[in-house]
Order: structure tokens, then C-alpha cells, then sequence
């Protein structure tokens, strides 16, 4: 599902990537771990088509709005609620019965009682679980995650992992300093130096 | 609503939300306007021209378009939410068209008090100004957009947009004046008219590339 050849990302004078091959197959699951500026993220963005590649090149085969991207930011805007938040996105998703859908996964991740307050009085956790939401509120074909478990309590934690390892069989590449909470799912690890 | 549309209309309608609970853009074009007319309403001797009045009219009104431009894309810029909305399916020119909707909804508002003041401030406006105004709003916020999403993406951008909108609103300027003041205003209108379509489709066709790397 994702194709790199040779791929190379500098910003300026510094290499952030280099040389890089990857092949994710349709459902593979591949851990991307490396210390602070291996260039997890930078990986992460190129597969999403935020970022183009230096040199090299790189292939998804999946289409903009069947991918789910988490970012370090949780790409929400303060002053909406949780559910407008998620309404916005529905409807650029164009989401079919959008209103169950953003009900449906807030309720997944435990943000069901407080859909109707705004995303700037939220706590960390409670800000990467509506990320989370928005995430896989258009039940994407691949995921892109960066650092998917910051910010999580014990339960957010357990429901992401429930999400990832239960529901469905989704190709993803997840980037994270704590391979070993998704060890038993990952079909492969990529180590960034 | 077909589709295109309708991602327009969420996207404007957020950030009409967004500014009636944050409250952060309007209030201070509203000030600025006003605060403008105050002043060159004491700086300008008792017998000066009609025509010195509404070139001073139009320099408040592009300044106060540019304090509207340089908020436009704050909340986008400071949560790293463009990437949220270019990852979407939708056309990517929606975000242009729904934000440029929105900048100038402020625009309007803003002029709905500052036209009322400079008539009381200096003297009576007729149709060919608030034609005019109208007309201008279309371009500035049109190309006006466009700019504030190239300088949210730069670390200089509180330089960078005055930079690149200013020279661009001096056609404004003068279509603007010469509608209010000529004799007859049709055709500085019509060219008013001509800068919103050509910017108009430039914006739209050029967005993409803008948001993207």
C-alpha cells in the first residue's frame, strides 16, 4: 500500500531522511521508532502527502480522504465543540449519517459526555482523544500515526489499542517511542537512525 | 447543496463561529475603522476637498481589510490545522472560497459602521461609493486570502503580507476613488468589477499550490 524508493527529505542543510526504502503491504502494520529528529514524523507527512520528498520517490495507494492522519497537534479548533469539531470534518469527509458517525466514535473513545464543550477547556488526553475521533471518524483505509498514545490515560490507552488491534484489520504505519504497547499487533518495525 | 458548495458553506460557517465566540477579528477592525476616521477627521484642515475626504476613506478601508487578512488564518496557523483541511477530500479551493467568504462577511460588518461615520465625520456618501465599496470587498478579500495563506506559512509573516497585499490594493485604490469622485463613476467601476474576476479566478486556480509543499 505504501512504495518508497531511495526517499530523501533535507530541510535546508539537514537531512531529515536518507536513502530510504520502504513496502507496506494492504494490512501490514509497521512500527516506526527512532530517537527525537530520525525523522518519524517527517516519514509520516510524506506518506500523507504533506510534505514532498527531496529525492526519491514515493507511492500510496490509498486516496486523500481514505487516509486517517494523527499528528502531534490534534487539528481541532479550540473555540468548536467536540461534536461541531467533528461535524466539520464529517461533512468535508462527506460521512453519510455524519451525526451517528461522530456520535458513534466519540462514544468509542469516552468523549460522549462532554461532546457539547469546547476543545480549548479540554486536557491533553481528552484533546489526543478527539484527535483520535477525527482520526478514525471517516473509518479510514490507512492510518498514519504519530506518537498515538501521548497524552492517554490508562482507559484512553486501552481503547486505542482496542481500536487498532480489534476493529478491523487496517494497514497502518504508526510512529512511537513505546513500541512494545503495539508489539503483539505489528506486522513489522522500521528503526529510524 | 451540491458538494463543492457545500464544503464552502461549512468551512465559512465555521469561521463565523469561530470569530462570533473568540471575538477576535472584528472587534478590532470595528476600533481601527472608526479610530481612522477619528483622526483624519482632526488631521485634515476644514476646507479640504471631497476628494482629499475619500482617498482618506479608501486608505482606512484597505488598512482595515489588512488587519481582517493578517487574523485570517490564526486559528490554522497557530494549531497546525491547515494540514486537518488540505488532508480532506474536498477541493482544496473550497478552503479558499469558504475563508474568503468569511474575511469578507468582517469586511462588510466593518463597513456597515465605518461608511454611516465618515458621513458624519465628513460628508454625505452617495450610491457610487457603496457600489464601489462593495465591488472593492470582493478583491480584497479575494487576493487578500491568498496572501495571508502564503504568509501564515512563513516565519515573517506579520512583514511578509503587508509586503504582498499592499501593492496589489493600489488598483483598488484607484478604482475605488475614481468611482466615488468621477462624473461619471461606470467605468472605474467596471474596472473594479474586472480586478474581482481576474483575481478572483487567479486566487481560486492558485490556492492549491499554496497549501501544499
Amino acid at each position: 500500500m505504501i512504495t518508497a524508493r531511495n526517499l530523501s527529505k533535507r530541510f535546508g542543510d539537514k537531512r531529515v531522511l536518507e536513502d530510504l526504502d520502504l513496502e507496506v503491504p494492504r494490512g501490514g502494520f509497521v512500527l516506526v521508532t527512532g530517537p527525537n529528529g530520525s525523522g518519524k514524523t517527517t516519514l509520516l507527512r510524506l506518506c500523507a502527502g504533506l510534505a514532498a520528498p527531496t529525492s526519491g520517490e514515493i507511492q500510496v495507494d490509498a486516496f486523500r480522504g481514505a487516509i486517517g492522519f494523527l499528528a502531534h497537534e490534534p487539528l481541532v479548533y479550540g473555540e468548536l465543540t467536540a461534536l461541531e469539531n467533528l461535524d466539520l470534518y464529517g461533512r468535508l469527509y462527506r460521512i453519510p449519517e455524519r451525526r451517528e458517525r461522530c456520535g458513534a466514535v466519540l462514544e468509542r473513545f469516552g468523549l460522549w459526555r462532554e461532546r457539547n464543550e469546547r476543545a480549548a477547556s479540554f486536557s491533553r488526553g481528552m484533546l489526543q482523544r478527539l484527535a483520535l475521533c477525527r482520526t478514525f471518524l471517516h473509518e479510514p483505509d490507512l492510518l498514519l500515526l504519530d506518537e498515538p498514545f501521548d497524552g492517554l490515560d490508562a482507559e484512553g490507552a486501552k481503547l486505542l489499542y482496542l481500536e487498532l488491534a480489534v476493529r478491523g484489520r487496517r494497514t497502518a504505519l504508526v510512529a512511537t517511542h513505546n513500541p512494545e504497547s503495539l508489539a503483539t499487533r505489528a506486522s513489522a518495525r522500521l528503526a529510524l537512525a | 447543496m451540491t458538494g463543492y458548495a457545500a464544503d464552502v458553506a461549512a468551512l465559512a460557517r465555521k469561521d463565523l463561529l469561530l470569530e462570533l465566540r473568540s471575538r477576535d477579528t472584528l472587534p478590532a477592525m470595528l476600533l481601527f475603522v472608526v479610530s481612522a476616521l477619528v483622526v483624519f477627521h482632526f488631521a485634515l484642515p476644514a476646507d479640504s476637498s471631497t476628494h482629499a475626504e475619500t482617498g482618506l476613506l479608501w486608505i482606512a478601508i484597505v488598512f482595515t481589510a489588512l488587519l481582517g487578512l493578517t487574523r485570517a488564518f490564526a486559528a490554522e496557523r497557530e494549531q497546525g490545522l491547515l494540514d486537518g483541511l488540505v488532508l480532506a477530500p474536498c477541493d482544496r479551493s473550497a478552503i479558499w472560497l469558504g475563508k474568503t467568504i468569511g474575511v469578507t462577511a468582517f469586511l462588510v460588518l466593518a463597513e456597515l459602521v465605518a461608511l454611516p461615520a465618515f458621513a458624519l465625520f465628513f460628508h454625505a456618501i452617495g450610491w457610487e461609493l457603496v457600489a464601489a465599496v462593495a465591488l472593492a470587498d470582493v478583491g480584497i478579500a479575494a487576493i487578500g486570502t491568498l496572501l495571508a495563506a502564503m504568509a501564515a506559512a512563513s516565519r515573517a509573516r506579520e512583514l511578509l503580507l503587508p509586503l504582498l497585499f499592499l501593492p496589489l490594493a493600489i488598483p483598488v485604490v484607484i478604482g475605488g476613488v475614481g468611482a466615488s469622485v468621477a462624473t461619471n463613476p461606470a467605468s472605474f467601476l467596471g474596472f473594479l468589477g474586472l480586478y474581482d474576476a481576474v483575481f478572483a479566478i487567479l486566487s481560486w486556480a492558485s490556492f492549491e499550490y499554496v497549501v501544499t509543499e
